[in-house]
């Protein structure tokens, strides 16, 4: 299955103002997390915050809904998460966390789970919200369209980042400005070249933006933890749901990406092979 | 209790209680090296354990201890200890001559100093004797601390020389960490009570391993172009050696113990996707 194992896709968005207003799109990361801190099956999460406002994800314990909202958004750069959660389950003393992480952040906390070679933390993750991701850029590629390729002064002038439409949009002055995804290609990083997870296919709640319609998000509930969280939170008048086959371009495009991802990053994982290079072991 | 425990690590559920002795026969077979030669009289009833303490710190011992809440279960009906100076006391020693017994899996934590000769012996004896030995804890495995000895102290200031395990004798199963943590190892015994060699196929594949730093996921990983920046590596350091400079990791190697945890938890130097898909049934 190209979109690996799921219960249920939806089309689905934060009913609350506050999280919409700041959130990526739908704002279903940030709702299902304020969700879960409310309702005591987290006591924190580690996400992606900018304390500089520079763009620069930095991996960021939160214990409150204030917290969460503060770092919605998506930053389109790496965000070592997992270093973070070592904080969370040490200096915070968290007991339950959850982890809001890509596909490659993913598998890192899954294989520790799987393989607890670190004492005492992994077990401690009881909500994994993975978000779809296609690629992932250095922040000097984020530079780089910024001013060379879009003509800004600095990247500091982008009040919104975004991928969509075939391009990736930088907010300045309130204006959009797109710059073609083919341009942005050969400026991420290397290992994302071999990826082969588009969807996140081993979190328990899954959401991305493709799919669905401006403001609204595409979510795959996956484990039956991460399936009682969001159908807990829809229930609780938290979240709004479509069904997935009403809305466009729907499941179709979604399954069309990920098929690409993957074909594309195993034909390169197989010329690293050939080449000789170092890929990694799968069990 | 099995039933119990398996399910607490996530053993195979499905299968009634395993034949205890089937299955440490099959873990004895495998690949690595043959049972020894004198057979044991009667087939044991539980896996045979020992435990032999070099130049460690008995971090790793007390990391077994620390699954409080199976220990009784495991020392009782799951495992017998035959041989050990902390769990048990049962060890050769200069004076105290006692032979080593027969064991299907002995344990082996510290790193052996070359200048101690009842160290060396130790170990080289625990090879013949053993159908599986485990490089229990980083100092066995890489050397960890002990890398940087260099002798010179009282009162055996010839004490120099720590090497990892594998460096003398052939190790089938490494288990890294500093100190290797409890989970793992609860897991690894069911593994071995069950003949589940899936589960133990990375522990097998990483037993010549014999040095581990900061540095690995630099050449390995970040060198290799495969480096995603997760984090995982610096979740597993347990000094805290692992910053992030633009995304990727960056050892402070004045504070690296050359514990090869980071490298050997990155996602991208083995992924256990089919125990993965199996835990989580995604
Ligand atoms: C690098 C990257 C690439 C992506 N590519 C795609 C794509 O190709 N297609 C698609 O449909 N969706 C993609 N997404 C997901 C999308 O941008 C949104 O993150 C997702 O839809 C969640 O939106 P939301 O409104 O529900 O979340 P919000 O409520 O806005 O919350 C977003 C959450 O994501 C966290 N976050 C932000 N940046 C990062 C980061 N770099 N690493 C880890 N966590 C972060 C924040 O801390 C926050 O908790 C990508 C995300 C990232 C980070
Ligand atoms: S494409 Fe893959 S490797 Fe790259 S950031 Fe996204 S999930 Fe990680
Ligand atoms: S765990 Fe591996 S892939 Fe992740 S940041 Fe560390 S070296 Fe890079
Ligand atoms: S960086 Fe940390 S985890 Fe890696 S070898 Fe050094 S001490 Fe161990």
């Amino acid at each position: 299955m190209v979109l690996g194992t799921y219960k249920e896709a939806v089309s689905a968005r934060s009913t609350d103002s506050k999280i919409l207003d700041v959130s990526q799109d739908g704002g279903i990361v940030s709702a299902l997390l304020c969700y879960a801190l409310d309702e005591g099956i987290i006591e924190g999460a580690v996400v992606a915050g900018t304390p500089d406002e520079d763009w620069r994800p930095v991996p960021t314990v939160v214990t409150s809904a204030d917290e969460v909202i503060a770092a919605a958004g998506t930053k389109y750069s790496m965000s070592p998460t997992l270093s973070a959660l070592k904080e969370a389950t040490r200096q915070y003393g968290l007991e339950k966390v959850g982890v809001v992480a890509t596909p490659c952040q993913t598998q890192g906390l899954r294989k520790a789970q799987a393989y607890p070679f670190t004492r005492f933390v992994a077990e401690k993750v009881k909500l994994i919200i993975g978000i779809y991701c296609m690629e992932n850029f250095p922040m000097a590629s984020l530079d780089t369209f910024a001013t060379a390729k879009l003509g800004f002064d600095s990247l500091q002038d982008a009040t919104k980042m975004d991928i969509g439409k075939g391009k990736f949009w930088l907010t300045k002055d309130g204006e959009d400005n797109g710059l073609a995804i083919k341009e942005t290609h050969g400026y991420e990083q290397a290992g994302c070249n071999i990826c082969n997870d588009y969807v996140c296919e081993w979190a328990d709640v899954s959401t991305g933006s493709v799919g669905s319609p401006d403001g609204w998000s595409t979510v795959l509930t996956r484990t039956d933890d991460g399936a009682s969280v969001f159908n807990a939170a829809v229930e609780a008048g938290l979240i709004e749901t479509k069904p997935m086959d009403e809305v466009k371009p729907g499941l179709p495009l979604l399954e069309k990406l990920a098929k690409g991802k993957k074909d594309k990053n195993n034909a390169e994982r197989e010329r690293r092979a050939k080449m000789g290079v170092k890929v990694p072991t799968i069990y | 209790m099995f039933e119990k425990l398996k399910k607490a690590f996530g053993g195979s559920k499905d299968e009634a209680a395993p034949k205890v002795e089937e299955k440490v026969e099959a873990a004895v077979e495998t690949p690595v090296e043959a049972a020894p030669e004198a057979a044991p009289e009667a087939a044991p009833a539980k896996p045979r354990i020992g435990y032999i303490h070099l130049s460690g710190c008995t971090g790793d011992a007390m990391s077994l201890t620390e699954n409080y809440d199976i220990l009784s279960t495991v020392l009782t009906d799951m495992i017998d200890i035959v041989y050990g100076q902390t769990l048990v006391d049962k060890w050769i020693h200069g004076t105290y001559a006692e032979e080593m017994p027969e064991m299907d899996l002995c344990l082996i934590e510290g790193s052996v100093c070359l200048q101690d000769e009842h160290s060396v012996h130790e170990l080289l004896e625990a090879r013949k004797k053993s159908g599986l030995i485990a490089a229990f804890g980083s100092c066995a495995v890489t050397g960890c601390f002990t890398t940087f000895a260099r002798g010179g102290q009282q009162a055996q200031p010839k004490h120099e020389s720590f090497l990892p395990i594998s460096s003398l004798v052939k190790v089938d199963l490494a288990l890294p960490g500093c100190p290797v943590a409890p989970e793992v190892i609860a897991k690894a015994v069911v593994a071995l009570c069950e003949g589940d060699l899936d589960y133990l196929k990375p522990a097998m594949d990483w037993a010549a391993c014999d040095k581990g730093c900061g540095c690995d996921v630099l050449t390995n990983v970040i060198r290799q172009g495969l480096c995603t920046g997760c984090g995982t590596c610096a979740l597993a350091c347990p000094t805290r050696a692992m910053g992030f400079s633009e995304g990727r990791p960056s050892c402070d190697r004045d504070r690296c113990i050359k514990c090869g945890s980071c490298y050997m938890m990155c996602p991208r130097s083995w992924l256990p996707e089919g125990r993965i898909k199996k835990e989580t049934g995604l």
